[in-house]
């Protein structure tokens, strides 16, 4: 299978709070190496402060790792050049929902927002009634506000509006991690529906196991800054790495 | 924006002070042709004057006809804070957007610039300007706006940078929107509220700013009339004429009072988490279902 996303010996470290002088650095990421193959899920899991958001941020172009320290490419080309050249093609579902939609838009109008970025014209308002659909959701929420709408919806709004431009590779930050119970499963099931039904790649950023096992053909384990195991979802028995066997350890056994 | 003017149109305060504000300033831009006497003619025998018809205000220690010395005044106060208000926030985003937007050295360069301006005292730099560049109105504006500039833009980039970490921003920079469209579309009407705020509160700072020079003989000269200027004037005669103070006092009163509810209510109407309409909307659902039932 071709790679979409090359990333190779990533570092990335930041400057600490209020020492821009004497330039100490945090290292956020210790040289992370991956592939993400065309039409597979890819998950990556690990605590918090191991550097999740820091990789996603790089993955989406909206940050540079160190200078001279690693490169990520989108089907050979650098990620922001890529970017450039393909509007649209990559999109992002964020864990806080809350700050996801620009409170003053309507729901029309934050959906149209990529779809108008992509050069698309026409018929903007059939499409949006198309995607409300496809994430389950009723076509009166075009002219709400997201404030008038609850978590789990406003979840489905991003993601009707990360998919609005047929992407191929679709970043997830932990997009059902502050959902609740009930609703997670649906919004698993939404994603995994979409993802055949549209060819895209995912790469699934979360913490919770159970559901990027579920989720995920592949699954990364990311443990302060560096990729310490990497396994197929069927190969969760085989696990070598101490943290990822504390992982593995920890989820709560699901009987009644 | 449909929204913004809906909401700002169901605000009745919004309404009165904004109306009132508009009464103001095109009074004072046609004060020329509605004023009913000369501000500066001096009439000794009819001084202190109880208001009248033919005197609306009353007239002050020198005989002047106080209403017309209003609306004169209202042309230098009024608009010229309003003028170096807008110089000010005109610098203040453009500086505070770019070093907001771009972070990097462009930041560290105009918050380097911005900290030494804001190492001096704002009174002693207007002073030291007014001094080098003489005394006029003109003169005060331009030290005024050399000297809130750095603030402004302290304060814009600020409000800049917090909504730069906002979700929906990230998400139109990786959907490729180009930054004329994120900062038009996103920052400014998410900034504009609070920068108007700041603005409105501050009229009223300038207005007394203007004031205060002129009483110490650095800006307005005598003859013209300002409102804090004529204020100090009635000063001298607090005692024996107190009504003098009034007019000139209550205009400045009612005037900033004004612009600060202003700004209240942009903010407000800005944001539709404050949307009075929609609370009579989720009611009349309510009530469709009571009727259902």
């Amino acid at each position: 299978m071709k790679n979409l996303v090359e990333v190779k010996n990533i570092h990335k470290s930041y400057l600490k709070v209020g020492m821009n002088f004497s330039g100490t650095r945090i290292q956020v990421l210790n040289g992370v190496t991956f592939d993400i193959e065309e039409g597979l899920c890819v998950g990556l899991i690990g605590e918090s402060g191991s550097g999740k958001s820091a990789l996603s941020r790089l993955i989406l172009g909206l940050d540079k790792p160190d200078k001279g320290q690693g490169t990520i490419h989108i089907q050979g080309q650098p990620v922001r050049q890529w970017i450039k050249k393909n509007p649209g093609k990559i999109s992002v579902v964020f864990q806080d929902f809350a700050s996801s939609v620009n409170p003053m838009y309507t729901i029309r109008e934050a959906i149209s927002e990529p779809l108008r970025a992509s050069g698309q014209r026409g018929n903007i308002d059939a499409k949006i009634d198309e995607l409300l659909q496809k994430v389950g959701l009723f076509l009166d929420a075009k002219d709400r506000y997201i404030h008038e709408l609850s978590g789990g919806q406003i979840q489905r709004i991003c993601i009707a509006r990360a998919i609005s431009t047929n992407p191929k590779f679709l970043v997830l930050d932990e997009a059902i991690s502050s959902l609740d119970v009930s609703v997670q499963t649906q919004i698993l099931d939404l994603l995994q529906q979409l993802q055949v039904e549209m060819k895209m790649t995912y790469l699934f950023i979360a913490h919770d196991l159970q559901a990027v096992s579920h989720l995920c053909n592949k699954i990364l384990f990311l443990y302060k800054g560096e990729i310490v195991e990497e396994l197929h979802s069927g190969q969760l028995a085989n696990v070598q790495n101490h943290y990822a066997k504390k992982l593995l350890g920890s989820v709560i056994p699901f009987e009644i | 924006m449909v929204g913004f003017w809906k909401r700002f149109k169901a605000d009745k305060i919004a309404l009165i002070v904004s109306g009132f504000l508009g009464i103001v300033v095109i009074s004072a831009l046609l004060a020329p042709f509605i004023s009913p006497y000369d501000p500066t003619v001096l009439d000794i025998g009819n001084k202190f004057a109880e208001p009248s018809t033919a005197h609306w205000f009353g007239t002050d220690q020198l005989g002047r006809d106080t209403f017309s010395r209003i609306l004169w005044g209202g042309r230098v106060t009024v608009l010229l804070s309003i003028v170096t208000m807008m110089c000010t926030i005109g610098i203040g985003i453009i500086l505070g957007f770019t070093a907001g937007y771009f972070r990097g050295w462009i930041d560290e360069i105009v918050m380097r610039i911005c900290d030494i301006m804001l190492s001096f005292p704002s009174e002693v730099l207007i002073l030291t300007m007014v001094g080098i560049l003489g005394t006029g109105i003109v003169n005060i504006v331009i030290a005024t706006v050399i000297a809130k500039w750095p603030w402004y833009v302290r304060m814009i980039r600020s409000i800049v940078i917090q909504f730069m970490e906002k979700n929906y921003i990230r998400f139109a920079k990786v959907s490729g929107c180009s930054i004329g469209h994120i900062v038009r579309k996103h920052v400014l009407p998410g900034a504009i509220g609070e920068i108007g705020v700041l603005a409105t509160l501050d009229t009223g700072s300038i207005i007394l700013n203007i004031s205060a020079l002129s009483f110490l003989g650095l800006g307005v000269q005598a003859p013209t009339a300002e409102w804090g200027m004529m204020l100090n004037e009635a000063k001298s005669i607090m005692i024996t004429n107190p009504q003098n103070m009034l007019p000139p006092g209550i205009a400045i009163f009612l005037v900033v009072a004004a612009f600060n509810f202003l700004g209240d209510s942009i903010q407000e109407a800005l944001n539709p988490q404050l949307d009075k309409s929609y609370k009579i909307k989720r009611q009349s659902i309510f009530k469709r279902k009571k009727e259902m039932a």
